[in-house]
């Protein structure tokens, strides 16, 4: 199951979105967040989603790949359609079955919202899918800079993340042993009533706190005798480099912005 | 209880992009009351042999039997609890798995899962402590407030409360210094003798698989490369320092003077009072070239 | 006269929470270029020095001079450019997302500017041979291969003196080797001054001098030879001895004598063949 998951995973290609800025991408995103509420007719729903497959494309994810990892969101996205289906009363009645009733108005929002919420799976995935979560950090840091000067812990919060990524795997390996350890003692984690397996847990969690403690004064005391102390005056060893490409990605966005203003009703 | 596994072999992540073959053919025999030791390097299959022993893992392909019990490939298997209470497994820093408020409360935790009665796991809890050799007095004790080989030492008792037939160590030494080492690999060869258990032991060490083992397999790249008495396995020593393998101290020690001298002994010594003994009397026997 | 780099005069701590001194008046010099093993049983005090050499605690009495500087608060963080120390669990030292990232992370700590660490994180990555794994991920290093990662990373602030605190205590043997055998390379090219605090004696065998813990306190200090001819006081010491003290013992009780006391694997071999089979 969760490794057939790729929501918010990496998979390495060498493709143009791939290559992209971290930053253009995160701005490309957040933009494509806003835009796509512009959208409001059968136009602009389709230049949307031309673009949309257009970066798809650009991005060498292979198709079976995505399908295979995004069916569980599917669902979700059909799951609204058919939400949409039964209680949009609008326009003229489609179809009549004893109480229930579909309406045309019902068909199109459903069908709109459910392609809206479709294209955004698709490009935030698209970005989790092509930027490293350490490349993620790094844009942000850069992006959120300015930040500095009402004094958020932009550094600090950048490296925190930066932490963690690293100790994600890490952690997953240690819980993957301790449980063990613990069905070898006689636990039972998937079986059993549910008040049981609340309980269950309790042999898990506290053994991984009191790692998870025991590592980060490790790794604090680590840090700190390799001259770590805070963000002042260090320099940066990542390096983000913004090329034609990106600027061009941008200029391409703010096209369809304008021409979804121009093409909505 | 006999432990055999037949055939096993298996995959991890089975039937994804990401799957990968972790042993294959893996068939090994432990009678009741062996002694015996896994041998590999890292990476060599080790220990996903070592959870197979107790069902952890099941095979993709094979059969593992203990005792009564049968874990096939590709089976719904049911009653594994009852395999589980058979087969105690000291993880390697098994001090990890402590949780409960107190040292008591941690033992006895393995033996009331397997549906032993709160008074029975406390009396085995004072037994198991004292097998591993700690006081009494600790049982009150918060685990966290011990020092790391207590911990240890009472992670190891949990174990053993449940009163398993069967014991398997990973690495149960790792980390420890030379007295603590020696202190828990003679502690379990006493339970070995006395209570008569299986020990499987899994390591790197060639000292302790040639001090305290009946049996050593040998491991590498997800195969069984070798089996047998350790006369047997360390006969050949230059097959295993060809695989990459280390051979015991001793045994290292009487290849160099072999190959210096280019007198060869009668045999492999596993032991420098042997060792020792044997070249003293070839010495004394005026053997010169 | 070899020179100093380091000395302990009177060093005393003691941890809050304890009763007993972890160091009890410990004074010793540790000399340029030489290998220092620092053995004791678990307790004894070794680790506590680690963290007092590199300014983690400071003693309660005693002083503490590091390369001609005594090492207070506002000495530590040039202190600590000249001293890199690798810690005993490889996972918990690892700061970066990739093997480069965490070499670079000591790097950037100081300051050094962008092209300066590209070039440093190069040249330790090769020192160390983890120069292919440039862009690899911990989750999928060895023990030993994250360890020299560790190296590589105090290796790249170009230090004088290296600690290692138990680092190779949580790996195989392959692990061990690799480690120790980067260690005995880097401190021939460089110079550098190698401490490690250990309960390994095979390891502690191959060092230049070594200094025995106990209860806080040098129990004794000399070279391995003087060292092991301790024997069982070793033992009793929660220690080991190594395994050709133990061979030579061996043949000794048997009634064959050699010419010294403590004998490496190779003088034991070299001694027996000369003085015994061949004539």
């Amino acid at each position: 199951m969760m490794e057939k998951m790729i929501f918010g995973r990496y998979v390495p290609a060498d493709s143009i979105i791939h290559k992209m800025d971290p930053r253009s991408k995160l701005m490309i995103i957040f933009l494509f967040v806003c835009i796509i509420f512009l959208a409001n007719n059968w136009v602009t729903y389709a230049l949307i989603g031309i673009y949309t497959f257009l970066m798809l494309g650009m991005s060498r994810i292979p198709v079976r790949f995505l399908y295979g990892g995004l069916k569980p969101v599917l669902w979700l996205v059909l799951f609204t359609l058919v939400l949409q289906l039964f209680f949009t009363k609008e326009g003229a009645i489609l179809f009549e079955w004893g109480p229930v009733k579909i309406y045309e108005g019902g068909v199109r929002m459903g069908i709109f919202i459910s392609l809206r919420f479709f294209f955004l799976i698709l490009m935030t995935s698209l970005l989790t899918l092509t930027t490293t979560p350490i490349e993620i950090t790094d844009g942000l840091e850069t992006l959120l800079h300015p930040l500095k000067k009402i004094r958020f812990p932009v550094h600090e919060m950048a490296l925190m993340m930066s932490i963690s990524l690293r100790f994600i795997p890490t952690l997953m390996q240690e819980t993957d042993k301790i449980m063990k350890a613990q069905i070898a003692r006689g636990v039972e984690f998937a079986s059993g009533p549910f008040k049981e397996r609340i309980k269950a847990v309790i042999p898990l969690l506290i053994p991984l706190f009191v790692s998870s403690f025991k590592r980060a004064e490790e790794l604090a005391i680590a840090m700190e005798a390799r001259g770590y102390r805070g963000g002042e005056g260090r320099t940066k060893y990542r390096q983000l480099s913004w090329r034609m490409a990106d600027s061009l990605q941008l200029v391409v966005l703010v096209v369809l912005t304008i021409l979804l203003f121009l093409l909505r009703s | 209880m006999d432990i055999s596994l037949q055939h096993i072999e298996y995959r991890y992540q089975a039937n994804t992009p990401f799957e990968q073959l972790a042993i294959e053919d893996v068939s090994i025999e432990i009678p009741s009351g062996t002694y015996m030791a896994i041998i590999g390097h890292t990476g060599s299959g080790k220990s996903t042999v070592l959870q197979h022993l107790n069902a952890l893992l099941q095979p993709t392909k094979g059969t593992v039997k203990i005792g009564d019990h049968e874990i096939k490939a590709q089976q719904k298997n049911k009653n594994l609890k009852q395999v589980r209470q058979k087969v105690g497994i000291v993880f390697q820093f098994p001090e990890h798995q402590l949780f409960e408020e107190t040292v008591e409360k941690d033992i006895i935790f393995g033996p009331m899962n397997f549906g032993i009665s709160e008074a029975e796991a406390k009396k085995r809890a004072r037994i198991a402590l004292k097998q591993v050799g700690l006081a009494e007095d600790i049982l009150e004790k918060s685990p966290f407030d011990l020092s790391g080989g207590q911990m240890r030492r009472v992670a190891i008792a949990g174990v053993l409360a449940m009163e398993p037939d069967v014991i398997v160590l990973d690495e149960p030494t790792a980390g420890l210094d030379p007295r603590g080492r020696k202190e828990i690999m003679d502690m379990f060869y006493t339970l070995h003798k006395d209570r008569k258990l299986s020990t499987i032991l899994v390591t790197h060490s060639m000292e302790d698989a040639a001090s305290y083992a009946d049996q050593i397999v040998i491991m590498q790249h997800g195969k069984v490369v070798n089996q047998g008495t350790p006369e047997e396995i360390f006969s050949s020593p230059v097959e295993l320092v060809q695989m990459g393998l280390d051979v015991p101290e001793v045994v290292r020690f009487q290849l160099k003077l072999e190959e210096k001298t280019g007198v060869k002994l009668d045999k492999i010594y596993l032991s420098i009072e042997e060792l020792s003994s044997a070249v003293t009397g070839v010495l004394n026997r005026g053997v010169r070239s | 006269m070899k020179e100093s780099i380091v000395s302990l005069k009177g060093v005393s701590f003691q941890y809050d929470t304890q009763e007993r001194y972890a160091l009890n008046n410990v004074t010793f010099d540790i000399y340029d270029g030489e290998w220092l093993a620092i053995v004791g049983h678990n307790g004894s005090g070794k680790s506590t020095m680690a963290k007092l050499l590199i300014g983690l605690q400071f003693p309660q009495a005693g002083e503490i001079t590091v390369c001609g500087m005594p090492l207070n608060e506002e000495s530590i963080w040039d202190i600590r450019t000249k001293l890199g120390m690798v810690f005993q669990n490889p996972d918990n030292q690892f700061v970066g997302t990739t093997v480069q990232d965490d070499v670079a992370f000591g790097l950037e700590n100081n300051g050094i500017p962008r092209d300066e660490m590209v070039q440093r994180v190069e040249d330790s990555l090769r020192k160390v041979k983890m120069d292919k794994f440039l862009y690899q991920e911990p989750h999928h290093l060895s023990g030993g291969q994250k360890q020299r990662v560790a190296i590589a990373g105090v290796l790249a602030l170009r230090p004088s003196i290296i600690i290692l605190d138990e680092a190779t205590s949580m790996l195989d043997p392959r692990g061990r080797e690799e480690v120790l055998e980067t260690v005995r390379l880097l401190k021939e090219e460089k110079s550098l001054t190698v401490i490690s605090i250990t309960h390994d004696l095979e390891e502690a065998a191959k060092a230049d001098r070594i200094i025995v813990m106990n209860k806080g306190e040098v129990f004794r200090e000399g070279t391995p030879e003087e060292i092991f001819s301790m024997d069982e006081q070793l033992i009793q010491l929660g220690l080991d001895i190594p395994f050709s003290v133990k061979m030579s013992k061996a043949f000794r009780q048997k009634g064959i004598d050699f010419s010294k006391h403590y004998l490496s694997e190779e003088e034991l071999v070299t001694e027996l063949w000369t003085s015994r089979f061949s004539i």
